[in-house]
């Protein structure tokens, strides 16, 4: 062998070598979803993905699993269920991800459920409501504290009806998810014995609400539940302010959604007080549990690059949590199988940085956790007020109770 | 249930209502009922103005409404441009131009919400005004001091413009090449260049109307698809280019939605802007003031 066969064999045996330390480097295991980038859900979408990017930097900075890096594929649907079906089936059939999340919000993770149904395959979902009642898919995780589905209704009402209120008023966007919540609020009344007076159905279009609060001011009502959509929230809390809701009404508020996003709420600033709403998470002492002071750090300093809400504590410490409840599943099972997955994630509880979370037989919480919260002591564009604890005071559920109900609703506005 | 008090409120707030749809729907008038332009982009010009409004209020404290009149200016140089493109492009190349037109306004409104996606992200955004968030007590009638704010800003924008469209020179001009283009320019006048201006004067309006839109209610940058059927049935039914009309149509609408509202149920207030325009058109098809 000469000098020139010698040097060649050299060189073959190091790119042999580079080879084969590439293929000893293992795919990454593809996480896919489709989330609301733009449209009406894109506010909390977008803060859910970040709350998942952190949770996946986390994991891979700690080896990733089974050895193999996490990595996301993520598309955008604007909003809409129209897009989702096909997006989920590229991921599935292109780009022959392993494990699917569904995207942030009922409407577009509807059509989802049967696809992955057909298929056999585990769903995580990512605050939908009840979109599993009538598919009843065994493999379907609801990432969300809503538990059983009257849980909403049955804190705002039973706090109306300890607070005196004996009739109630219902207000509700003409919307799926808030036609689910405005049903469930109609069986809990009952429940009650809390005859309802006023009971609209408003079309998400609605420009202006001054006539429709001054229609149910003249129901008298003692109890107010609104389940409006992030445009409306805003609008309605203006018409309540100017026109006014009568010194009879108890609590006022229940299921608006938009008034846990940081831009709305410092916007709306000192309107805001009196209201009890629900929520997921606050800045309460109750609410602290392992890793959730790191996460909100992490969370803080990469929202304003990202261009998503500087609070985040709607959805996404929840976008975290998912992503914890799978990676304590795929280390426990060692597998990526989905069937093994599911038997695990249901037969086990999971610590999470929004708390131990255990599933039902439908794939959502066993035990609610969903917070009704009273504003308070809110001024005007001060948004780092929010992250003090006793702006938000969380008045149901019991175990995670910071305070007493401020009533009647006119007088907690002061 | 039925009750005068209500009934009474329902309309007061409805005329506020009305007045404030006159001002978001005048410049459409102007565009797309005098000049014929299919200017679906409209409410998304009308979306931008709000989010310029903002920034102004935002950072240097401005009156929402000074704001407004701060930054038509610059909205008279998008129209001026955007027309320009619309021409060179569509219009003065054949006969399907209202067709193609539509796809590139659908075009315009599309860029300008993403634009504004990535520069505002998605959040609601609202201004702060002494007005805004307090009542007016009539008795025991409260109305919003927003709504009436708006109320008589689109009262004497409406007003302005009907009366510049007819005792100005230009105003004459811009109703003459709605009616006979050719004609104009026989009459030595460059219909292209008044056409331009027009479409300049209604996209500046849309700096006041932005104003009140956000005056009157948060805006998010997709705001423009509740606005896009309001404004056009609100065009049509007044009559093509009349500007009066639109005021009269607009009135009409507020007032029959806020009393479907107050004392019908909330679920038909949006059949009522169409209902109406087919009961206008099928018993005036020029609409209500049209020639």
């Amino acid at each position: 062998m000469n000098r020139r066969n010698v040097f060649g064999l050299g060189i073959a045996i190091t790119m042999l070598g580079f080879a084969w330390g590439a293929s000893a480097e293992e795919a990454p295991i593809k996480i896919g979803m489709s989330m609301p980038q733009t449209g009406a859900l894109a506010g909390g979408g977008k803060a859910s993905l970040l709350g998942i990017e952190i949770w996946r930097d986390d994991v891979n900075a700690k080896g990733g699993l089974l050895g193999r890096k996490v990595q996301l594929v993520v598309y955008d649907d604007k909003s809409s269920p129209a897009e989702t079906p096909a997006i989920y089936a590229k991921l599935l059939d292109v780009d022959k991800v392993d494990l699917v999340f569904a995207p942030y919000g009922t409407v577009p993770t509807a059509p989802v459920l049967p696809l992955v149904k057909q298929r056999g395959l585990l769903l995580m979902g990512n605050f939908s409501f009840q979109v599993n009642s009538k598919v009843h898919h065994d493999m379907w995780f609801n990432n969300a504290p809503w538990g059983p589905a009257d849980s909403w209704a049955t804190g705002f009402l039973t706090l109306g009806k300890k607070a005196g209120g004996k009739t109630m008023a219902l207000l509700s966007a003409d919307q799926e998810f808030a036609q689910n919540l405005a049903t469930t609020a109609r069986a809990v009344a009952k429940k009650l014995d809390l005859p309802i007076v006023f009971d609209q159905a408003y079309p998400p279009s609605t420009a202006e609400f001054s006539s429709i609060i001054r229609g149910l001011n003249a129901a008298k009502p003692d109890i107010i539940f609104v389940a409006s959509y992030p445009p409306d929230s805003a609008a309605i809390l203006r018409a309540v302010n100017e026109i006014g809701v009568g010194d009879n009404v108890k609590i006022f508020g229940g299921a608006m959604v938009g008034l846990q996003f940081a831009a709305v709420m410092e916007s709306m600033g000192s309107l805001l007080n009196g209201v009890v709403n629900y929520n997921t998470w606050l800045p309460e002492p109750s609410m602290h549990f392992d890793g959730t002071k790191e996460f909100f750090e992490k969370y803080t300093k990469r929202a304003v690059e990202a261009k998503v809400d500087p609070l985040g504590y709607y959805i996404a410490p929840y976008g975290y949590a998912m992503g914890q409840m799978i990676e304590q599943a795929v280390q426990a099972t060692k597998s990526l199988d989905h069937k093994a997955l599911a038997k695990y994630l249901r037969e086990n509880e999971h610590k999470t940085i929004v708390g131990t979370i255990a599933y039902a037989e439908d794939g959502e919480w066993k035990e609610s956790a969903t917070l009704e919260a009273q504003f308070r002591g809110i001024k005007d564009k001060n948004i780092d007020q929010f992250r003090s604890s006793g702006k938000q005071v969380i008045l149901f559920p019991e175990k995670l109770k910071t305070g007493d109900l401020v009533t009647p609703f006119e007088a907690a506005r002061k | 249930m039925f009750s005068l008090d209500l009934l009474r409120d329902a309309v007061v707030l409805g005329l506020l209502l009305g007045c404030f749809y006159a001002a978001v729907s005048v410049g459409l008038s102007i565009s797309f009922g005098l000049l014929d332009v299919p200017q679906v982009a409209h409410p998304a010009f009308l979306v931008l103005a709000s989010y310029g409004v903002y920034l102004c209020n935002d950072w240097y404290d401005i009156d929402p409404l000074l704001a407004g009149l701060l930054i038509s200016p610059l909205f008279f140089v998008i129209g001026l441009i955007t027309y320009r493109l619309y021409y060179e492009t569509f219009e003065r190349r054949g006969s399907d131009a209202a067709v193609r037109g539509i796809a590139f306004f659908f075009g315009v409104a599309f860029i300008i919400e993403v634009l504004i996606i990535l520069q505002f992200g998605v959040d609601q955004r609202s201004v702060s005004a002494a007005y805004i968030g307090k009542a007016w007590r009539l008795g025991d009638l409260r109305i919003p001091m927003r709504q009436l704010v708006a109320f008589a800003v689109a009262l004497a924008l409406t007003i302005s413009l009907a009366t510049y469209l007819s005792k100005t020179f230009m105003g004459r001009a811009i109703r003459a090449v709605a009616q006979d283009e050719e004609g104009l320019r026989l009459m030595g006048a460059n219909p292209v260049r008044v056409k331009q201006f027009a479409f300049g004067i209604a996209t500046a309006v849309l700096g006041i109307a932005g104003a009140l839109l956000i005056i009157v209610a948060p805006v998010d940058p997709t705001l423009d698809r509740v606005y896009i059927g309001r404004t056009f049935c609100v065009v049509v039914m007044a009559g093509l280019g009349s500007i009066t009309g639109t005021l009269a149509a607009a009135l009409i609408l507020g007032v029959a939605e806020s009393i479907v509202l107050t004392m019908f149920g909330a679920s038909w207030a949006p059949a009522i802007s169409f209902a109406l325009l087919l009961g206008v058109l099928a018993v005036r098809p020029q609409g209500l003031l049209g020639r």
